[in-house]
């Protein structure tokens, strides 16, 4: 069967909700990061491939971006990380309970 | 079938185990396991990007994410010294609703894709070649303000990330 713009989305939907699934059951906070990061990834590889099956290169400057701003969230987040473990010596989401009523 | 279909089923099933093993890797629980198979990830899905003649993306996709990205996050892996995670386990509950979930997103999204969609109604047949020359002459002439844009959002990200980590947050 020939490859077509099918094929491209459901892996781009099947990586998607791997993300997903790590986000919701892992409960290291770096492993939901990287988990987070799969989910954009998947999001990148729908877009390129709408892009290339509508001859339309729009679709590739959205990932340009996308790229960029998860390359500065990635930053951010990791910052955010490390502010949290040095003040609770802990990268675990069930002992970050600060929040609970 | 061509070569470039075999090539397309390669990457994608590279691509998808590496995944599977960034998430519920059976033998080992270290992040930096995780972290090593999301490089891998990367790589293969710049395979498919090639695949889908966006070369520009696939090299940047490798630069950023594979580079960058990537040693920030083994770098403060290391930084974290998370020997903890070994011991827990997964949490039961937490797995089977994830799981659930995961199945009713899919299955919505695999429903649309296959059985409802057109998707191919008015599909010509792809000739764009998304290079660096052509990515970057409609980048600057239609995308010149929200590019202008991003790199002052890199600059926001690099000020605050220099201020979260300061020893006393005041």
């Amino acid at each position: 069967m020939h490859v077509g713009l099918e094929h491209y989305l459901v892996v781009s939907a099947l990586l998607f909700n791997l993300g997903l699934l790590g986000v919701i059951a892992r409960r290291n906070l770096l492993v939901i990061y990287m988990s987070l990061e799969l989910m954009l990834n998947a999001a990148n590889l729908a877009l390129v491939s709408f892009s290339r099956f509508n001859n339309n290169l729009n679709g590739q400057v959205m990932v340009f971006f996308i790229i960029t701003v998860a390359a500065a969230e990635v930053a951010v987040g990791l910052a955010l990380i490390v502010a949290l473990y040095r003040k609770k010596q802990t990268a675990h989401v069930e002992d970050l309970t600060t929040m609970k009523l | 079938m061509a070569a470039q279909d075999y090539l397309f089923y390669i990457f994608a099933a590279l691509t998808l185990l590496c995944g599977f093993l960034v998430v519920v890797n059976p033998f080992s629980r270290n992040p930096v396991t995780s972290a090593m198979f999301l490089v891998l990830t990367i790589v293969s899905m710049a395979g498919l990007f090639v695949l889908l003649h966006a070369f520009f993306l696939a090299a940047v996709q490798i630069l950023v994410y594979a580079g960058a990205v990537m040693v920030l996050f083994l770098f403060v892996i290391m930084l974290l010294d998370l020997k903890e995670e070994e011991r827990r386990k997964i949490r039961f509950f937490g797995l089977i609703t994830g799981l659930i979930s995961v199945m009713a997103v899919l299955g919505v999204v695999l429903k649309t894709y296959l059985v409802d969609s057109k998707l191919n109604a008015n599909l010509q047949l792809p000739t764009i070649e998304g290079g660096t020359a052509a990515l970057g002459r409609i980048l600057f002439k239609n995308y010149l303000l929200p590019f202008e844009i991003l790199s002052l959002l890199l600059l926001v990200a690099m000020v605050g990330v220099i201020l979260l980590s300061k020893k006393d947050l005041k």
